[in-house]
């Protein structure tokens, strides 16, 4: 899977966190938390899709790692690519 | 027989408007069911039925705004004949009183749409969703539902001819109406500041056991799995409510009722605006493990607009978190007729004295809200100083 493969899986799971977020705008390297208003428990439903459709289990001291869409994206093509 | 009546989902609520149906006469349905949708200020909520039969007739068509009480429909109860056909006239009489919101409903049942081949492979939808479909001509099958098992409900067609028809990038999310909800939060809290007379207790907490016995047990949970603080400030203010009676129940017409069971209302803020409280049912009964899952779910349907009646009228106390992006403490306007709000601020790290020694410690502020009709400060500062206490022990909570 190929770093626009995985951008599009974590926009699409952002579009079910915040449907009301236009994720066009959205500043890649912005903090997600900031950007879209999302709480712990939004945080922690991204964390969840990640595992499901990528299944990486992305630990809790992983996360400062995924707070902007760029810094998510690279985090789990560098897990993907780890672990083949 | 039994009567199913439009319920009060609150006390600020005198009327409610049917939206649609999700059942139909001749239907089983046993306790919890959601039978209907009903649209008031809170948004559009699901409606369960507490008694299990069978529907015998529709009283109510959709897009009709009744008082609260009014009979919705009649249930023929388990192990009962069919009923007179005279038992119906007072019913109807009452919902024909009602009042009526924008034009009047047809007389007659509209026709259902004929079912073509290949649309039984498709999803459900209810007869509105489908009959609103057929009229704006659009198609079931590009429709996403978010009713009970995912069928396709009134407000689903209503979203996607909304979706059709306002500008690329404005977007609202399907069963919510921000200026509604601003006015039920407006008219409730003008009540509450109006009737309640408040007082505030404030307590700083040492939660630095709760963050570590929290990276323990998430270290070796998966993402589902995982637990937040704020699973365990609901579950202490819970056990805490349990023991303090004067903290958990209604004060209603100039008298006070303590509540046996603890529903913890959980506020939750809507994006862009707006709040509701719904209630975590029995949350003194249940694991911080258990709750999770609960509150995940409770979240995710307050944001999208689909409560369910039950978690909207019960709540006896309510628990607002602030988070972690929030600030360090919030003093609550209680949400009558309850009679207490427990508010936890961000959890901070704040150097601390341990044992004479000065530690760095994550600390939260706690305050309370509560009641001056029913419980005095001194109750108050037990009640507090209570949670506080258990959240030192979080493997039993």
């Amino acid at each position: 899977m190929n770093e626009d493969e995985i951008r599009k899986i974590l926009q699409e799971e952002l579009a079910n966190i915040a449907p009301e977020a236009d994720l066009q705008k959205l500043n890649p390297s912005a903090d997600l938390r900031e950007a879209l208003d999302i709480d712990s428990i939004d945080f922690l439903n991204l964390v969840t899709a990640i595992h499901h459709r990528l299944g990486i289990n992305v630990p809790e001291l992983d996360y400062p790692r995924l707070f902007t869409l760029d810094g998510a994206v690279s985090y789990a093509a560098s897990k993907l690519v780890g672990a083949k | 027989m039994a009567e199913f009546r439009m319920p009060s989902l609150g006390a600020d609520m005198e009327a409610g408007t049917l939206v649609e149906w999700l059942v139909k006469p001749g239907d089983k349905v046993k306790r919890g069911d959601i039978v209907a949708v009903v649209e008031t200020q809170k948004g559009a909520i699901e409606i369960e039925i507490y008694d299990p039969g069978q529907i015998e007739e529709i009283l109510v068509p959709p897009e009709t705004k009744v008082p609260v009480g009014t009979p919705l429909a009649r249930l023929q109860s388990e192990g009962e004949a069919a009923a007179p056909a005279q038992a119906a006239p007072a019913a109807r009489a009452a919902a024909i009183a009602a009042v009526p919101e924008g034009p009047p409903p047809p007389a007659e049942q509209p026709v259902p749409p004929p079912i073509t081949a290949g649309e039984a492979t498709r999803g459900r939808a209810s007869p509105a969703a489908r009959r609103m479909a057929q009229m704006q001509g659009v198609d079931l099958a590009e429709i996403e539902g978010s009713g009970p098992a995912g069928a396709i409900v009134l407000a689903d067609v209503e979203w996607a001819l909304r979706g059709a028809l306002a500008p690329a990038g404005q977007k609202r999310t399907p069963g919510l109406d921000p200026g509604a909800m601003r006015c039920a939060i407006a008219a409730a809290m003008a009540r509450s500041k109006r009737e309640i007379p408040h007082y505030y207790l404030q307590h700083e907490v040492d939660v630095t056991s709760c963050e570590e016995w929290l990276e323990r047990a998430n270290a070796v949970r998966t993402p589902s799995e995982r637990l937040l603080m704020v699973a365990l400030a609901i579950k202490s203010v819970a056990l805490a409510a349990r023991r303090f009676p004067a903290f958990n129940g209604f004060y209603q017409n100039g008298r006070y009722e303590p509540s046996a069971a603890v529903h913890t209302g959980v506020a939750i803020a809507i994006r862009g605006g707006g709040l509701a409280a719904p209630a975590l049912r029995d949350a003194d009964k249940l694991s911080p493990g258990e709750l999770m899952p609960r509150l995940r779910d409770l979240v995710q349907r307050t944001r999208a607009g689909r409560l369910r009646s039950s978690e909207i009228g019960d709540p006896t106390i309510t628990v607002s978190s602030l988070g972690e992006r929030g600030v360090e403490a919030l003093y609550g306007i209680i949400y009558p007729p309850q009679v207490a709000l427990v508010g936890f601020g961000k959890v901070v790290r704040r150097p601390w004295v341990v044992d004479g020694a000065i530690l760095p410690r994550w600390v939260v502020t706690i305050t309370l809200a509560a009641d001056h009709r029913v419980s005095d400060g001194h109750a108050g500062a037990l009640f507090l100083a209570g949670i506080g206490r258990l959240l030192q022990e979080p493997e039993k909570l």
